[in-house]
């Protein structure tokens, strides 16, 4: 039996190689990954049903979290504002970015510049931004009422009228991340062949009718992507609140998102169960929203 | 004949007030960061400071910490880029050119963390760091995101687009894998690299969560929860506040400033690929 060995060929052949270098190259990202990511992803599906402070075992209780949930005012309060924060802030980052995109691509002198202005607030700390906005926002020395003071119109209580601070903090939102959005679209503009636009020149079409015809149908895969992105950004709402609000408990309610429940919820009460569910329900909003635009991206995306 | 410059005019009217109204919020904080709190409070609002008060900044310094907010931002940015740079690209490598078991289940499962919102993974790894003794340590801050679901997507992705014909040569001519992916795909994905760079930079800088959560000691501090803090701390002095502001976002600003072509194409190369 041993004679029969040794006639073999060399114990690790090419492909054996082949094999080995690739988990070596693979499984650093792999195991952080299913460490950090996919097992603590799921272990919340498990947590969401039992009662548990992070320290002692969890104790299974079957879907009484979400039970509560669904009688949880505060909790369906930050539903309901995450909602209207998503449909206040997705539409109006994306279309401003798409207008500043089309113009921006007209190739006018100074685009580049412009460009590297419309950028900056990008690479601004979104905690900042909500610091100089709440200075802005300001009632009574905020630089914005005095300019709405200057040319006669009301000066809103941008951050303490309930009404309006959920506005409020979208405006700072679309400030932050419109330039974001306006560059994945302008690259996307840029990549649409001149000779289109000359065909339908030939054709005799107007701007609104070559914007709608041809821009916007050779844009759409550029605004599915930024529509999906911003998307799930929005739901994640947490840190303009954070700072544009934490301070005014009595006001967190009106404006309180779901990212802030499941803070305040595990991090501050210690209820890590009930916070738990509260990310399941986060997951399956982003979740079904996201499958809802892959199903109808087929109606309005063109791939070329 | 004239009309072409008046709708040129126009455009250009538009993108100079977008423009304007972007950097306001830049102005008023520079602004104000160099009033005095009296000052900072008067209507009307003077448009420059009466004496400028260089001094805010020097007692936002003395009275925090900043050189530590620094570094540790900066540790933070470091390790988790150089993390996905090397890890991300070397998995993206090999599922993207080499046969093995079981590869596209690793790939699937990479790929399901992108659906997963950071908030539910955030309380079972608050558990596991805490059991592991890692709360409050560089390691709860930077491990966790060395590597990333959407660096392995866009690598794999600009992989593929490498004509296979270069890694058959270079088989044929004996180089090992490590050396394909080192001296071949490598070398002619810099953009992608880049773009997964920036991506990732601009995400560390921006996390607060993670770090307000998983951070607990004044050492720890990264700059975004140094001036979340000051904001309560701080609350009627703005110009302590404006000047802790701008000493925050102006390392990364000048950053954009230096390198901003990698900056742009990169996140527009994340579109294209994404």
């Amino acid at each position: 039996m041993k004679d029969g060995s040794q006639q073999r060929t060399p114990i690790i052949t090419d492909k054996h190689k082949e094999v080995i270098w690739a988990y070596v190259l693979t499984l650093p990202a792999f195991l952080i990954l299913l460490m950090f990511h996919i097992g603590p992803a799921l272990s919340s599906f498990w947590y969401s049903l039992t009662k548990w402070n992070g320290l002692t075992a969890p104790e299974f209780v079957g879907f009484a979290n979400f039970m509560a949930l669904m009688k949880d005012g505060e909790f369906l309060h930050s539903v309901w504002n995450t909602i209207l924060f998503v449909l206040g802030a997705v539409p109006l980052q994306v279309i401003l970015a798409t207008i500043f995109a089309v113009l921006l691509n007209m190739g006018l002198k100074g685009t580049g510049f412009y460009r590297t202005i419309y950028f900056l607030p990008v690479v601004t700390m979104l905690i900042a931004v909500g610091s100089i906005f709440r200075w802005l926002y300001n009632s009574e020395y905020g630089l914005i009422n005095y300019l709405l003071g200057l040319l006669h119109l009301p000066q809103p209580q941008w951050l303490t009228d309930p009404g309006l601070l959920l506005f409020s903090i979208i405006i700072a939102e679309v400030w932050h991340r419109m330039g974001y959005n306006l560059v994945i679209l302008l690259a996307g503009l840029q990549s649409i062949p001149r000779s289109l636009y000359e065909a339908a020149d030939i054709d005799g079409a107007s701007i609104i009718q070559k914007f709608f015809n041809v821009t916007l149908p050779l844009l759409s895969p550029s605004l599915f992507f930024v529509i999906v992105i911003s998307l799930i950004n929005s739901f994640q709402v947490f840190d303009l609140i954070f700072v544009m609000v934490g301070e005014h408990p009595s006001l967190l309610n009106e404006t309180q998102s779901i990212v802030y429940k499941i803070y305040e919820e595990g991090f501050k009460f210690y209820n890590m169960g009930y916070a738990a569910a509260q990310s399941v329900v986060l997951f399956l909003m982003i979740f079904g929203v996201t499958l809802l635009q892959l199903y109808y991206q087929k109606k309005w995306v063109h791939y070329q | 004949m004239r009309a072409v410059p008046i709708k040129s005019l126009s455009v250009h009217l538009v993108l100079i007030i977008g423009a304007i109204v972007l950097m306001i919020p830049f102005f008023w904080m520079i602004i104000t960061s160099l009033k005095t709190s009296s000052e900072a409070l008067l209507i009307p609002p003077t448009l420059l400071p009466e004496n400028w008060q260089f001094s805010n900044y020097i007692n936002v310094w003395k009275e925090s910490n900043f050189v530590q907010y620094y570094l540790n931002t900066f540790i933070v940015m470091a390790v988790r880029t150089g993390g996905q740079f090397f890890l991300c690209s070397m998995a993206a490598f090999a599922i993207s050119t080499m046969r093995f078991p079981g590869k596209n289940i690793i790939f699937v499962m990479m790929l399901s963390v992108m659906m997963f919102p950071p908030q539910i993974v955030m309380i079972p790894v608050y558990a596991l760091m805490n059991q592991i003794n890692w709360l409050d340590t560089y390691y709860v801050l930077t491990v966790p995101m060395m590597a990333g679901a959407f660096g392995v997507f866009l690598l794999r992705q600009f992989f593929l687009s490498i004509p296979r014909d270069l890694y058959e040569a270079a088989r044929i001519d004996g180089c090992s894998f490590p050396r394909i992916y080192w001296s071949i795909y490598m070398p002619l994905s810099i953009p992608a690299l880049v773009s997964l760079s920036i991506f990732v930079i601009l995400g560390s800088w921006n996390d607060f969560l993670w770090p307000l959560v998983m951070t607990s000691s004044p050492d720890m501090m990264v700059l975004s929860v140094a001036i979340a803090s000051f904001a309560g701390e701080f609350m009627t002095d703005y110009p302590s506040m404006m000047a802790a502001a701008l000493m925050s976002v102006i390392p990364l600003i000048l950053i954009y400033l230096f390198f901003q072509r990698y900056f742009i194409e990169g996140i527009a190369l994340t579109g294209v690929k994404g």
